[in-house]
């Protein structure tokens, strides 16, 4: 049997050779540093989720209607009459949120480690690419179940292009397909959501492990690991080969993550109206607002940075500006970032202090965009500067500042921070 | 020479060749043509009362302004972001203290200026949720802007604008038309 099975192998590679080529370069004799710890398994767990999503939604189309007057009993259809699609529509949600709590932690491992800064931009670009298209990803699908809060929702992200000057009206409307988010819209936002942008996020999820296996993965220490290779073999001493070492890793890494989100599809897949809103198991009304409205949490921060700022010039722009910048700024960082260590093991005060005040920032915008702006009450004074009482409006404004003052100021503080000397090899 | 006019051709033609899928993504003509005037009859509603229509798939408001409702946009003309509208949309025989053709009855679109959600009505006896010197109006639940009885926006709210206005006219005292102008006809 072993040999029938050696001898089929054979066959296939004398044909095929490129199949056993891949698999060495990128597994079986990709030498990753020996020193990774938990802030690595986040990369391996986005594909992971990548695939449920992709799995579950299949199976979700073969029971959804995007159609403005099918849409929202189809969903309840799915959740009520399809054998086993409550939880085909649970993973499919929860997926979506732990798509996003991965992605968060996958990107402040680089911010820790360095791993955005030379020779890896290409990789940090690809991903921050990869992050603009899982919001995409997001906001089209979120209309899909044609709630009150897919609804307005819709309404309010395809208005912030509206406010561009001069082509903004035009392009809202070119996006909307119609005068107001409508039958139109839900059928391209289901084409978009499951064959568009799916491709699209495949493409870059594949260059950015191209480009990552390149140049080689970072490490918690943030040094080169082909500096210092083996006189004799060529490969590098503190490198170990991703397979077997570190697809059993993440294996491990897999087990607990499921475990979780097992947990969470099963005992509180709306998660207290964070995951899934309460306003949208209620139908799209596009006469009626909810009395509350917010995105999902993983947009709130960028929402309370929208939020806060003020309108100029009799025009809303600037806010939908500085919300863009928020996540443009991203693409900037490798650049802004002039210390001469990576990891944070050797960096000083400066940038640690800074870190945690833009963590603290995003955490406080993320909260602040869920709640209403009068969570903090009012100040019970008046004064000139004061266009609005609300003290939580004054807090984003605050975080905002800092949140932008983060990355602004980088080139200035990385350079200026008192560093540790870098081993010459990896510590573990 | 060759490979530079080819590739010069080729990228015109896939330009080109993405026009019609571009184009498809505009209103439809079934969208367009969807946009027909609403009738109302307005004569049962009571001093106070705000009716909400369809008109083009937004809700447009019909409110019915008592006596203290009409005093109360004088008072509050300080602490607007456009008190004369003049940065407003709305038709010229709108452009007026009231914003209406009727000082009573007041017709305006009840969509945000900021982002487009629907304000909702909050009397002027909603002072405990809205600040004690709240006279009446409109407020929007999602960034928080707050609209006087004519749709005009207060002062350190996201909105920048005053709500708009939609052609209308008055077919007779108690039949309104929303989306024309002009009575048919005339």
């Amino acid at each position: 049997m072993a040999s029938r099975l050696a001898a089929l192998r054979d066959w296939f590679d004398a044909r095929m050779p490129s199949v056993a080529e891949e698999w060495r370069k990128h597994a079986a004799e990709y030498y990753a540093p020996k020193n990774f710890n938990f802030w690595y398994y986040f990369g391996s767990l986005a594909l992971l989720v990548l695939v449920i999503q992709i799995v579950s939604g299949i199976f979700l189309t073969m029971n959804y209607k995007p159609d403005a007057n099918l849409a929202f009993g189809s969903v309840e259809y799915i959740m009520r009459d399809v054998p086993g699609g409550w939880i085909i529509r649970y993973v499919h949600s929860t997926g979506a949120s732990a798509f996003f709590v991965i992605v968060y932690l996958h990107m402040f491992r680089a911010l820790l480690y360095g791993s955005h800064r030379e020779p890896r931009e290409l990789v940090w670009i690809f991903g921050v690419l990869i992050y603009l298209t899982l919001m995409a990803e997001a906001f089209f699908g979120y209309l899909l179940p044609w709630g009150q809060m897919s609804y307005w929702g819709a309404q309010v992200i395809v208005n912030l292009f509206s406010t561009i000057p001069f082509i903004g009206p035009d392009l809202a409307l070119w996006i909307r397909g119609d005068y107001v988010v409508s039958d139109a819209t839900l059928n391209r936002f289901f084409a978009l959501h499951v064959i568009a942008i799916p491709l699209v996020l495949l493409g870059l999820v594949a260059v950015h492990i191209l480009a990552l296996h390149d140049v080689g993965s970072n490490n918690p220490d943030g040094i080169e690991i082909k500096k210092k290779k083996d006189p004799q073999t060529g490969k590098p001493l503190d490198g170990i080969p991703f397979h077997p070492y570190y697809t059993v890793k993440d294996i491990v890494g897999a087990i607990v993550f499921l475990a979780i989100f097992c947990a969470v599809v099963f005992f509180v897949p709306e998660m207290g109206g964070y995951f899934l809103e309460h306003n949208n198991f209620i139908p799209a009304d596009p006469l009626k607002t909810p009395p509350h409205i917010a995105p999902v949490w993983y947009f709130t921060p960028y929402y309370s940075i929208l939020r806060a700022v003020p309108p100029m010039f009799n025009s809303q722009f600037p806010g939908v500006l500085a919300m863009g910048l928020a996540v443009l700024v991203l693409f900037f960082l490798p650049w802004l970032d002039r210390s001469p260590v990576k990891s944070i093991r050797y960096r000083g005060w400066l940038y640690k202090g800074w870190l945690a005040a833009f963590v603290v920032s995003f955490l406080m915008l993320g909260y602040l965009g869920t709640e209403p702006t009068t969570v903090w009450g009012q100040f019970g004074f008046d004064a000139f500067f004061l266009d609005t009482k609300d003290v939580a409006t004054w807090a984003a404004r605050f975080f905002t500042v800092v949140y932008f003052l983060f990355f602004l100021l980088m080139p200035w503080y990385t350079a200026r921070d008192k560093t540790k000397p870098v081993p010459e090899r990896v510590t573990m | 020479m060759l490979v530079a006019a080819t590739s010069v051709a080729g990228a015109a033609a896939t330009a080109g060749a993405a026009v019609p899928f571009v184009w498809s993504m505009w209103p439809s003509e079934r969208a367009r043509a969807a946009g027909a005037p609403v009738e109302v009859d307005v004569s049962r509603l009571a001093p106070g009362e705000l009716l909400v229509v369809e008109w083009r798939g937004k809700p447009v408001w019909i409110i019915r302004r008592s006596k203290e409702m009409l005093d109360s946009l004088k008072a509050v003309t300080p602490r607007l972001t456009d008190p004369e509208s003049r940065a407003s949309v709305q038709p010229e025989y709108a452009r007026n203290e009231a914003r209406s053709l009727k000082p009573e009855f007041m017709v305006m679109e009840g969509v945000c200026t900021h982002l487009g959600c629907s304000p909702q009505l909050k009397p002027a006896d909603a002072k405990a949720e809205m600040g004690a010197d709240w006279l009446g109006g409109f407020y929007c639940p999602c960034h928080g802007s707050k609209f006087d009885y004519a749709g005009r926006v207060f002062k350190g709210a996201p909105a920048p604008l005053n709500l708009p206005v939609p052609p209308h006219t008055y077919l007779s005292d108690a039949v309104l038309l929303i989306g024309e102008d002009r009575k048919k006809g005339a």
